[in-house]
C-alpha cells in the first residue's frame, strides 16, 4: 500500500528516480566540465563574464534537481521503472521513422517521399484499409501543395529532380 | 479615435483578412481535435509565418491561440475529453449536461461565454492601453531583469507540487540557450568544439521538439479511443440569452481571466480556478458546481477566453512572454526586427491596436462559424488518434526543416521530442525549460548591461519600479515557503494521523521529555520492558 509520502506525490511513480537521477548525473558532469568549456575573462566583472550564467543555470539544475532526488519517496529502481524505461526507448523507432524522412527529401523530393512516407507510416501503425491509404495518400499531397507551393517554406529541391527536363525540373523544385 | 483609424487601416488588406479567417477556423478545428491543441500547431507554423509581414503572421498565430479554446470547449462537453489543456474545467460542468440531454445548451452557453471573455478583455485592454504606453518607458535593463526574473519565478512556483523539478527544468532551459558563442567576450560556452553548437541552440528547434514531435510520439505509441458522439438538433443561440442571465460571473470571471493573463507565468488555469470558486461560493445553487451548473461553465470559459488577450501585454509592452505561447510569438517579432517592449508602446502604438483589434474581429468571426457549423464540426473528433501522430509528424518535418535546411536541427528537434514525451509519460512540465531559454537570455543582456550602470548591488534596485518588482520576487519567495513548510505540516500530519500535537520537532522532544518524567510513562516503560524480556526469553 502506498506511504502517505508517496500517495501525495504529483505524478506517476514509475520511471520518476531514473529521470531525476539522470538529471542530476547530466548536471553534475556538465559542472565539473564548466572550467573547460567556458572561459574566465581577466579585468572583467563578474556579471559579465562569459563563464556567470552558465554557472548559473548548471548550479540551479544540480541543486534543485539534487532537492528533487532527495525529496521522492522511492529510494530503488524498482522493475515498473525499468519497464517505463523500455518504453521511453520505443519511441526511437518513431525519431527513426523521422530522421529517415528528413534525409531522404533533399535526395528524392519533398513530394515523393511525403507521398510514400505518410501511407507507410499509417500502414505500420494499423491503417491498412485502402480508404485510410488514400486519405494518408490526400494528406500528403496537401501538405505538400499548402506548403511548398502556397506558402512558399523553405525546402530545397531535390537531388533527382536535376535530371528532370527543363521546364518541368525548374516547376518541381519550386513547388514540389 | 486616430489611434483606433491608423490601426484599422493596418488591418484593412486582403492578406491580414485571410489570415484572420485561416486563424480561427484553424484554431477552432485544432482546439476541437483531442491531443493536437495550439502549442502543437503554433510551433508547426511558426517558420511558415516568417516569410509574412509580422501584422499578418501574428494575426494566424493570435487567431489560433485565441480559438483553440473555442474547440477545444467541443469535445470536453460532448466526450467528456478537453480538446486543449485549458479546457479541462469545461468538462466538469458541461459533460454532465450532455449527460442529461443539453448538449445543445452547454455548447451554446460555452461559446456564449468564451465570447464574452474575449470581447471584454480586448475591449478592456483597448482601454488599457494608454496606460500601459505611459508605463512601459518606465522600465530599463533593470526593471526589464527584474520582470523577466519575477516571471521565471511565477512560472516555477505555478507548478504546486512540482516546483524543484520545475525549477531545475527552467534552469536546464537558461544553460541551453547559453550554448554557443557567447556575443561579448566572442568566446565558446559548451560547444565540446562541434560547429553545429556554435550558433547555439535554436529556440524553435527545442519548441518544435518538446511540442509537436513528442506530442506525435506519445499518439504514436497510444491506443486509438472509441468516440461514442451524441447527435445535435435545433439551433445554438439559446446560450447568448441564458449568458445576459448571468452577468456578475461573466463580468468577474472575465476580470479574473485579464488580470491573471497580465501576470506572465501564472495564465488560464489560475484564472479559471478563481473563477469558478468564486462563482461557486457566490451561487445560490452551488451544489450543482460539477453537476452540470450553468455558472460553473460560464465561470470555466469566460476566464480561459479571457486570457489571450491579455497574454499579450508583458509581451508587447516589455517584450516579457509569460507562457509557452507567447514565447513562441516572441520570435515572429525578432524575425522581423520588430522588438517588442516600452519603444513599441510609443512608437508603434497602433500596431498594437490593430493586433488587439484583430483579436476582436477574429472572436466575431469564431463565433458566426461554431453557431451554424458545430454540426459538422464535431466529426473531427473521429480522426483516430495514431493517424493524428502520423499526421504531426509529417507537419513538423516542415517546422524544423524549413527553418535552415538542416538535418542536424532535426536530430535535436527528434532529442528534444524524446525529452518532451518523457516528460509527459512522467506528468512533468515542459513549459519551464521554454521560458528558462527565453527569459534567460533577456535575464543575461539586462543584468550586463544594468549592472554596468550601478556601483553597488543595491543600486539595482534604487528605482521604484525595480523596487516594487524586488518586494513583488521576495513576497512571492516567501508565500511560496509558507506553502511548502504547510504542506509540510499537512503531510507529517497525516503520516502521525493526528492534527491535534504540533509536528515540529521541538514539540517531539519535548513530549518525549514529558513521558519519561511522567508515572503513567514509567508504567508503560516497565510494561513494555516485561513483554521485551519475555520474548528474548523464548530464545
Amino acid at each position: 500500500m502506498p506511504s502517505e509520502r508517496e500517495r501525495r506525490f504529483v505524478g506517476p511513480r514509475r520511471g520518476q528516480l531514473v529521470f531525476a537521477l539522470v538529471m542530476v548525473g547530466v548536471a553534475l558532469l556538465l559542472l565539473v566540465l564548466i572550467t573547460e568549456q567556458t572561459t574566465w575573462v581577466q579585468k572583467t566583472k563578474l556579471f559579465a563574464q562569459p563563464r556567470f550564467w552558465p554557472a548559473v543555470a548548471i548550479g540551479g539544475m544540480v541543486l534543485l534537481g539534487g532537492l528533487h532526488l532527495y525529496k521522492l519517496p522511492w529510494r530503488r529502481v524498482s522493475r515498473y521503472d525499468l519497464w517505463e524505461v523500455k518504453r521511453w526507448g520505443q519511441v526511437f523507432e518513431f525519431a527513426g521513422w523521422f530522421m529517415g524522412y528528413v534525409l531522404l527529401v533533399p535526395i528524392i523530393g519533398y513530394l515523393p517521399v511525403t507521398l510514400v512516407f505518410v501511407p507507410l507510416l499509417s500502414w505500420r501503425m494499423g491503417y491498412r484499409s485502402p480508404f485510410m491509404l488514400w486519405i494518408s495518400a490526400g494528406f500528403a499531397v496537401a501538405v505538400v501543395v499548402l506548403f511548398k507551393a502556397l506558402l512558399s517554406v523553405k525546402i530545397p529541391g531535390a537531388l533527382i529532380y536535376e535530371y528532370l527536363p527543363g521546364s518541368l525540373r525548374s516547376f518541381f523544385i519550386l513547388y514540389l | 479615435m486616430d489611434l483606433i483609424l491608423s490601426a484599422i487601416d493596418i488591418l484593412m488588406r486582403w492578406d491580414v483578412a485571410l489570415a484572420l479567417l485561416a486563424g480561427s477556423v484553424g484554431g477552432v478545428l485544432i482546439g476541437a481535435i483531442p491531443g493536437v491543441g495550439p502549442a502543437v500547431a503554433i510551433a508547426i507554423l511558426l517558420p511558415a509565418t516568417f516569410s509574412m509581414d509580422p501584422i499578418v503572421g501574428l494575426t494566424v498565430l493570435l487567431g489560433i491561440y485565441g480559438s483553440s479554446m473555442y474547440g477545444g470547449s467541443i469535445p470536453a462537453i460532448l466526450i467528456n475529453t478537453p480538446g486543449t489543456a485549458v479546457n479541462a474545467l469545461t468538462t466538469y460542468d458541461g459533460y454532465p449536461m450532455t449527460a442529461r440531454g443539453e448538449p445543445r445548451r452547454a455548447l451554446s452557453l460555452a461559446y456564449s461565454a468564451s465570447f464574452f471573455g474575449g470581447i471584454f478583455s480586448v475591449i478592456c485592454l483597448i482601454l488599457f492601453a494608454p496606460v500601459l504606453a505611459k508605463i512601459a518607458p518606465m522600465f530599463g535593463s533593470r526593471e526589464i531583469f527584474m520582470a523577466a526574473l519575477l516571471g521565471l519565478i511565477l512560472v516555477v512556483v505555478a507548478h504546486r507540487g512540482q516546483a524543484l523539478i520545475a525549477g531545475t527544468l527552467a534552469c536546464f532551459g537558461i544553460f541551453l540557450q547559453t550554448i554557443g558563442l557567447e556575443p561579448v567576450k566572442y568566446t565558446q560556452r559548451y560547444t565540446f568544439g562541434q560547429d553545429f553548437l556554435g550558433g547555439g541552440i535554436n529556440l524553435i528547434v527545442v519548441v518544435l521538439g518538446l511540442f509537436a514531435i513528442s506530442q506525435a510520439f506519445v499518439l504514436l505509441t497510444d491506443e486509438d479511443e472509441k468516440v461514442r458522439m451524441t447527435r445535435l438538433r435545433g439551433g445554438m443561440f439559446q446560450g447568448l440569452r441564458e449568458l445576459v442571465r448571468h452577468p456578475r460571473v461573466a463580468g468577474v470571471s472575465a476580470t479574473f481571466g485579464v488580470l491573471m493573463g497580465m501576470i506572465p507565468g501564472v495564465g488560464e488555469f489560475t484564472a479559471q480556478f478563481m473563477s469558478y470558486t468564486y462563482a461557486q461560493k457566490t451561487s445560490k445553487r452551488p451544489q450543482d458546481f460539477g453537476n452540470g451548473s450553468s455558472e460553473g461553465l460560464i465561470a470555466a470559459e469566460t476566464a480561459n477566453n479571457a486570457v489571450p488577450a491579455a497574454a499579450m501585454v508583458p509581451l508587447l509592452a516589455l517584450g516579457i512572454p509569460g507562457e509557452a505561447l507567447t514565447a513562441m510569438m516572441l520570435s515572429v517579432f525578432y524575425v522581423h526586427n520588430v522588438v517588442p517592449g516600452p519603444g513599441l508602446f510609443q512608437n508603434d502604438m497602433d500596431f498594437v491596436v490593430a493586433l488587439y483589434l484583430a483579436l476582436l474581429v477574429l472572436n466575431v468571426l469564431v463565433l458566426l462559424f461554431l453557431l451554424f457549423a458545430t454540426r459538422s464540426l464535431i466529426q473531427v473528433v473521429r480522426i483516430p488518434n495514431r493517424f493524428l501522430g502520423v499526421c504531426i509528424l509529417t507537419l513538423s518535418f516542415v517546422g524544423v526543416y524549413s527553418l535552415r535546411n538542416s538535418a542536424t536541427d532535426c536530430v535535436m528537434a527528434a532529442a528534444f521530442g524524446i525529452l518532451g514525451y518523457i516528460l509527459k509519460r512522467l506528468s512533468l512540465p515542459s513549459v519551464p525549460i521554454i521560458l528558462g531559454m527565453v527569459l534567460g537570455g533577456i535575464m543575461e543582456v539586462k543584468l550586463r548591461a544594468g549592472m554596468a550602470r550601478v556601483k553597488e548591488p543595491f543600486d539595482f534596485i534604487d528605482r521604484p519600479v525595480a523596487f516594487i518588482l524586488f518586494c513583488i520576487i521576495i513576497i512571492v519567495l516567501a508565500v511560496h515557503i509558507l506553502r511548502v513548510l504547510k504542506d509540510r505540516k499537512e503531510l507529517k500530519e497525516a503520516e502521525w494521523q493526528t492534527n491535534r500535537a504540533s509536528t515540529s520537532f521541538g514539540s517531539l522532544m519535548w513530549r518525549r521529555r514529558n513521558s519519561f518524567l511522567k508515572d503513567h510513562g514509567k508504567k508503560v516503560r516497565a510494561r513494555h520492558s516485561k513483554l521485551l524480556r519475555r520474548l528474548t526469553d523464548l530464545f
